[in-house]
């Protein structure tokens, strides 16, 4: 079976720190976790979308987590205070996220971090990285190995995405010149 | 047609190794069935049930003849010697290992092919008209923009995991033999008053437990917009889109919950929003893939040549061919010649590694190295001089491929059933080879004229039984085959759902009660009427009283 999110796993406590992968290492997690009717603590927090207009305010790093449900354009008026969005994948299967990720890139141009969590799987973490997801909570598997391995796959896409990668069409076209 | 750039070529060797590393992971345990499924759906490899199955991409149908040759070889080299071409112009091997998936999937890779999405939940290979850039009806040769779809839809990183599947037809003609109307995208070609080109969009066709015919969200879509509206479609759906119930996740449910016209208001509102993104700029790839798919160089040709001539004056089997099998050409002196997969008694859409090798042989020499494959599961030679006509028959007659049945009472379409298919409910392939063992004189069949049967063995209509003129649907009571018959439908531009006639009818009775239906319209028609057009004349009425009379 898959593990539970290792960060939802170990936020109770504190003197442990929780690893994402991001820039192809893991790194520790400066945010906190906030769900439920906690209080809001000081320094960098990542709450529910619910409790957003409350943590606004405050004068520290700041993170909200939608479901995937959630519709992403209400963040538009709070994206620039945003440091992080997290972004759910109940199951590997349910791809709602990647479109998600891809508006809050495409459409509203948000340049915070966008964190994966939920059943992360390493094969998954292509996709996920040219819909504009920059952070990661793996479910399984070794982050590095497999950030490595989802980087290297492909020399090339065809289509363009949220990422820097240069789609083929447009390669040809260069190359045609 | 198509040639692959060295940008392709990498693209299906890094898929290859992709795969073959996740083979690997998989049996040593690291992935697990259900982590590895949908990896394997996506690269082709299903499991059925018996053994797994490979199903081969052959995108819009459209291949040359060394990579006809290619899947006969694979078809020797890791399964039995025999391919299966079903109705989404794909190739199935049913027999394949595991452990051998990785290295026919490199033998596809190394004559530019692949298996990529033709299976998960993901667009699903691209399908188009199989008389593409060939019929005289054509606005466009459709070809050029599946490619286009082909290429935009590959590992697309946004719609890889959809609630459901997801099929995109294109189709060059108002005719409409890429049954548009029944996809989950139809895309219509056609011009506007200033002769630009752009596209009719269909949107949440389709067959399955829930048929329904396809609603046009756009009328005219200009050319250069077609991938952008296309992302907003998917984007849509894969955020709206059912994922509760795998029988309702598909994008025709969400817009018959939505309606049509909500639907178009949200692909609008989310295409104004990425109006001006980098896919709109795609008239130079456009104008690139449709260099390959320019005018062959068809040289003078007789439009009745003495060959032919004497030949289909003195040889009735040829001539009967002929009328059946062949259709008229854009180029004077030419045709499109359908190679039937339906041989009496035969299983619909398979072809033995020596037939495929022989047709790969005649389109080399008569047919400027080209083939289709249609959704009917048939192979087609678009390009043939009327002259070549007797010397390509004699080598079909050779291989039985001779059948002069299509569009005819034998050229049915059938999907695996319970011979293969995990999810069936009854056997398709008996029932198909049965009715056209009854069927087989051929004075008759063509009398019948056109009559298109399609079979499946379950609900979920892989032999689209739905929109056949005459459908059969296998249904298991107690433990019993019993087949459903629907009446009616088309796939045609005048796309129909077809209506239930009656009562289900045991395995033993049902050839005999598709015997009464086709004498009763033998019986009822007028003039040239197709039994399609005698059923919407008349109405189900005198079919049901014939089909349940008592013997």
């Amino acid at each position: 079976m898959l593990q539970p999110d290792r960060i939802y796993a170990a936020k109770s406590d504190e003197t442990l720190t929780n690893l994402i992968l991001k820039g192809g290492v893991e790194i520790p997690d400066r945010f906190t976790r906030i769900t439920g009717d906690e209080p809001i603590m000081e320094g960098p927090v990542i709450v529910d979308l619910g409790r957003l207009d409350a943590a606004i305010g405050a004068n520290h790093p700041l993170g909200v987590a939608l479901a995937n449900t959630d519709d992403v354009s209400v963040l538009a008026p709070y994206l620039a205070r945003l440091d992080v969005v997290v972004l759910h994948f109940p199951k590997f299967t349910d791809g709602r996220a990647y479109s998600q990720a891809r508006i809050l890139r495409q459409q509203f141009g948000y340049r915070g971090e966008i964190r994966a969590t939920g059943q992360v799987l390493p094969d998954q973490l292509a996709f996920m990285h040219r819909c504009g997801f920059d952070a990661f909570v793996l479910a399984k598997g070794d982050p590095v190995t497999a950030w490595d391995r989802a980087m290297t796959t492909f020399s090339r896409h065809y289509q363009p995405a949220s990422d820097t990668s240069v789609p083929a069409f447009i390669r040809r076209r260069e190359n045609a010149k | 047609m198509y040639q692959y750039d060295q940008i392709d070529r990498n693209f299906v060797d890094e898929r290859v190794a992709q795969f073959r590393d996740q083979i690997a992971r998989r049996l040593s345990g690291e992935l697990t069935e259900e982590e590895f499924r949908p990896l394997r759906l996506t690269n082709g490899l299903y499991l059925q049930l018996h053994a797994y199955m490979l199903r081969i991409a052959i995108p819009y149908g459209t291949l040359n003849s060394r990579q006809l040759e290619t899947l006969a070889e694979i078809a020797r080299k890791y399964d039995r010697g025999y391919g299966h071409f079903t109705t989404r112009q794909n190739l199935q091997l049913n027999w394949i290992r595991l452990d051998q998936a990785g290295d026919a999937l490199a033998d596809l890779a190394d004559a530019d092919m692949h298996a990529l999405q033709t299976s998960g939940n993901c667009i699903r290979n691209v399908t188009a008209d199989h008389w593409a850039g060939v019929a005289p009806d054509e606005v466009a040769d459709p070809r050029v923009y599946a490619e286009l779809i082909r290429q935009w839809s590959s590992l697309h990183p946004e719609f890889s995991y959809l609630p459901r599947k997801f099929k995109i037809a294109v189709t060059g003609s108002p005719a409409d033999r890429a049954a548009t109307r029944v996809h989950d995208i139809g895309l219509v070609l056609k011009r506007d008053d200033a002769g630009q080109i752009g596209f009719e969009v269909i949107v949440g066709g389709g067959l399955g437990r829930t048929p329904m015919i396809g609603k046009t969200i756009r009328d005219f879509l200009p050319e250069a917009q077609l991938l952008p509206y296309l992302e907003a479609i998917l984007r849509v759906y894969n955020l709206a889109g059912r994922r509760d119930n795998m029988y309702k996740a598909r994008i025709k449910i969400l817009v018959h919950e939505i309606g049509t016209e909500e639907m178009s208001r949200r692909v609008e509102a989310e295409f104004a929003k990425n109006i001006d993104s980098v896919l709109a700029n795609v008239q130079d790839e456009v104008a690139r893939i449709a260099s390959y798919f320019t005018k062959l160089p068809y040289g003078p040709s007789d439009p009745n040549p003495e060959s032919y001539a004497l030949r289909r004056k003195s040889d009735p089997a040829f001539r009967r061919w002929v009328i059946s099998n062949t259709f008229p050409h854009k180029i004077a002196g030419y045709c499109i010649a359908e190679i039937s997969l339906k041989p009496t008694g035969g299983i619909p859409g398979d072809a033995t590694s020596a037939q495929m090798i022989a047709v790969a042989a005649l389109a080399r020499q008569y047919s400027h190295d080209e083939l289709r494959v249609t959704h009917t599961q048939n192979l087609v030679l678009p390009h043939v001089k009327m002259s070549d006509l007797p010397a390509i028959y004699d080598v079909l007659a050779a291989q039985k491929l001779d059948a002069p049945n299509v569009n005819k009472v034998g050229d049915i379409i059938a999907c695996p059933g319970l011979d293969y298919c995990a999810l069936a409910n009854a056997r398709s392939i008996p029932v198909a080879q049965r009715i056209s063992e009854r069927f087989a004189d051929v004075d008759r069949a063509h009398d019948l004229g056109e009559v298109k049967i399609k079979i499946s063995g379950c609900i979920n209509a892989c032999g689209h039984h739905h929109v056949g003129h005459i459908g059969l649907l296998g249904v298991d009571k107690n433990g019993e085959e019993f087949y459903q018959i629907t009446l009616g439908g088309s796939e045609a531009a005048d796309a129909t759902i077809g209506t239930l006639l009656g009562p289900a009818i045991s395995s033993d009775q049902i050839v005999d009660t598709v015997e009464k239906i086709l004498t009763a319209y033998a019986d009822l028609r007028q003039g040239n009427e197709r039994f399609l057009d005698t059923y919407r004349r008349l109405g189900a009425k005198p079919f049901k009283e014939r089909a349940y009379a008592a013997a």
